[in-house]
């Protein structure tokens, strides 16, 4: 369990933030930007001092300041990869990462071979920093942070600085390092889509304040995170086990609650874990079980709200067995259908339009 | 050297190796305090930023008294170490080295202030995530990436003192073989009748000096840069 709680006044910013991660895990500090994510993850790191706070990984206290404790950043044990990668300019790769291996405070549980072989560094080893592309830059500075073998990672919105197809490039390399290692982490991102991808856990930042948080599924429900991330994008986040490959139409079976959907994904490995976001604007709601239609997954549920959203239109929440989604109907097809809490009905969604990832 | 007299050959030479004294003498003060300037803040730090730069605003003469009130030997400091280590200042090739290392301090300074200033902090942060305390930090990040400016700082200094006058010949005096370095030769060659021939062999080979001191310093500048990747 990673416990971080602080206060610190900068100027007229006051940081007031406060959140728990099981361990391991990917906890995503989510906000606009300016809201004081980085200022935060610095206290972490130890490189800002919090006016009055505690950090704590698992029993390792690293700061407590009523008991006047404050381990200095260089003890904690904490890899931080930046926004702007901080490669060392007058060591090129190789020794950027011995620099980090030569430092660690434990016996290594993870070597140089094998950072070189997970992230593809070997063509990097001999080159100048300035040399690599923005994405390679990254890929060297999350290589650096894993080599002091750290028991927890901060990732300061380490792709905000790339550009879309380089942040594809990044990406999964970060998946990679969630699920090899057990390290939780804390990424920071103003951006949901990286959230989605990466995160198990959600906290959202407004104005130097934590405001909500909780685990991805639930939060990507929360209307202060639909607020930020815009109507679009606004859906619910449902993780789920795969059942197979269906032979006739080759799509992978999840199970997603007590229903099913069928997606495009290469894997069709029973047993593992996938995530898909259902967007709202994508969910059509029928009363009936519907029939004759070319749309592949129908999930039955009871709607458990009905919210307004923006546009004349509402956000029904529907269960759909333990798991919450979330589907946008214009105000008219409310009153007509009489969709209402306790009312049973059917979320339809067009495979072509989920984009699962293994998680 | 067959085309330098031994005259000449002794000025050069003496003001080589009084040049060399100086700048390894103050190069390591002048880090410590281009350091503790640009990135402390206490009480009096202005103070010590102004006394820094005095010998650049005194008269050159004035420095050298000052040196001889405190380094003679019956000047407090100058007294001590002659008691305590038998190390003689004045009128000393060691003595004309401390005077030129201060006159050519404030230089010196200023060359590494300007670096260190544009040393990224983030860089010494990311250090710090990956386990480097204090010293390792500064050894290994921050006084490679502040090369350029101890360079620069070096160079110039080195120079200055090569050409240093005043502090040097009110402090140790005009001797030769043992103070009087090429200025001071060229004085003394001035001060004697028909030795002006002499004197403008002395002054190209100050201008040669000076010149390749500058070239060099230039070159060096350069390959830093490369291998910092700028």
């Amino acid at each position: 369990m990673l416990t971080v709680a602080a206060k610190k006044l900068r100027g007229t910013f006051l940081l007031d933030a406060k959140f728990e991660l099981p361990t391991p895990g990917v906890v995503a500090l989510f906000g606009r930007s300016g809201c004081g994510k980085s200022t935060l993850v610095n206290v972490i790191a130890g490189l800002l001092l919090a006016d009055s706070g505690r950090v704590a990984l698992d029993d390792a206290v690293l700061l407590d300041t009523d008991s006047r404790l404050n381990v200095p950043a260089e003890r904690r044990r904490i890899g931080y990869v930046f926004q702007d990668a901080r490669l060392f300019p007058h060591m090129r790769v190789e020794a950027n990462l011995r620099f980090a291996l030569e430092r660690a405070a434990v016996a290594p549980f993870v070597g140089m071979d094998r950072v070189v072989e997970l992230l593809d560094l070997k063509p990097l080893m001999s080159r100048r920093t300035h040399e690599l592309s923005g994405g390679e830059r990254q890929r060297v500075g999350i290589g650096r942070a894993l080599l002091s073998q750290p028991s927890l990672l901060l990732l300061d919105e380490p792709l905000a600085s790339l550009d879309a197809s380089r942040r594809e490039e990044v990406l999964p390399y970060l998946e990679i390092l969630r699920d090899q290692f057990a390290i939780p982490m804390v990424y920071v991102s103003h951006n949901f889509d990286e959230v989605l991808r990466l995160a198990t856990h959600l906290v959202l930042m407004e104005a130097g304040e934590t405001v909500a948080q909780g685990n991805l599924s639930e939060m990507s429900l929360h209307p202060r995170v639909r607020a930020i991330i815009g109507a679009d994008a606004v859906g619910a986040i449902v993780d789920g086990t795969v059942l197979g490959k269906d032979s006739s139409s080759g799509l992978t079976r999840v199970q997603v609650g007590q229903g099913e959907l069928k997606v495009q994904c290469g894997t069709g490995q029973p047993g593992t874990r996938l995530r898909v976001q259902l967007l709202a604007r994508d969910l059509i709601v029928a009363t009936e079980p519907p029939r004759q239609l070319s749309v592949r997954n129908s999930l039955a549920g009871v709607i458990t709200s009905v919210a307004e959203d923006v546009d004349e239109s509402d956000l029904i929440v529907i269960d759909i067995g333990g798991i919450l989604i979330m589907a946008r109907v214009t105000k008219a097809a409310t009153h007509e259908l009489g969709l209402a809490p306790g009312k049973p009905v059917w979320a339809l969604v067009k495979t072509a339009s989920l984009r699962p990832h293994v998680i | 050297m067959m085309w330098l007299s031994a005259n000449e050959t002794e000025a050069l030479t003496l003001s080589l190796s009084v040049a060399t004294r100086s700048v390894l003498l103050s190069l390591p003060v002048a880090i410590a305090l281009a350091w503790v300037l640009t990135r402390k803040r206490f009480l009096g730090r202005t103070m010590l930023d102004a006394f820094v730069h005095l010998p650049l605003v005194l008269p050159p003469v004035v420095v050298g008294y000052l040196l001889l009130l405190l380094f003679g030997t019956r000047g407090p400091i100058g007294g001590w170490l002659e008691r305590v280590f038998g190390i003689e200042l004045i009128f000393t090739r060691s003595g004309a080295a401390l005077a030129t290392a201060i006159m050519s301090f404030p230089l010196m300074v200023r060359a590494m202030r300007i670096s260190l200033e544009n040393v990224d902090r983030g860089l010494e942060d990311a250090a710090r995530t990956l386990g480097a305390g204090a010293f390792d930090r500064f050894v290994c990040i921050t006084l490679p990436l502040m090369l350029p400016g101890v360079l620069a700082g070096a160079i110039t200094a080195f120079s200055a003192a090569l050409g240093e006058f005043g502090a040097v010949i009110t402090f140790v005096s005009n001797i030769p073989g043992e103070t009087r370095t090429l200025p001071l030769a060229l004085y003394s060659a001035l001060q004697t009748p028909g030795g002006d021939r002499e004197a403008a062999r002395l002054a190209i080979l100050s201008c040669a000096l000076g010149l390749s001191g500058l070239l060099l310093s230039e070159w060096f500048a350069r390959r830093v840069r490369r291998m910092l990747g700028r």
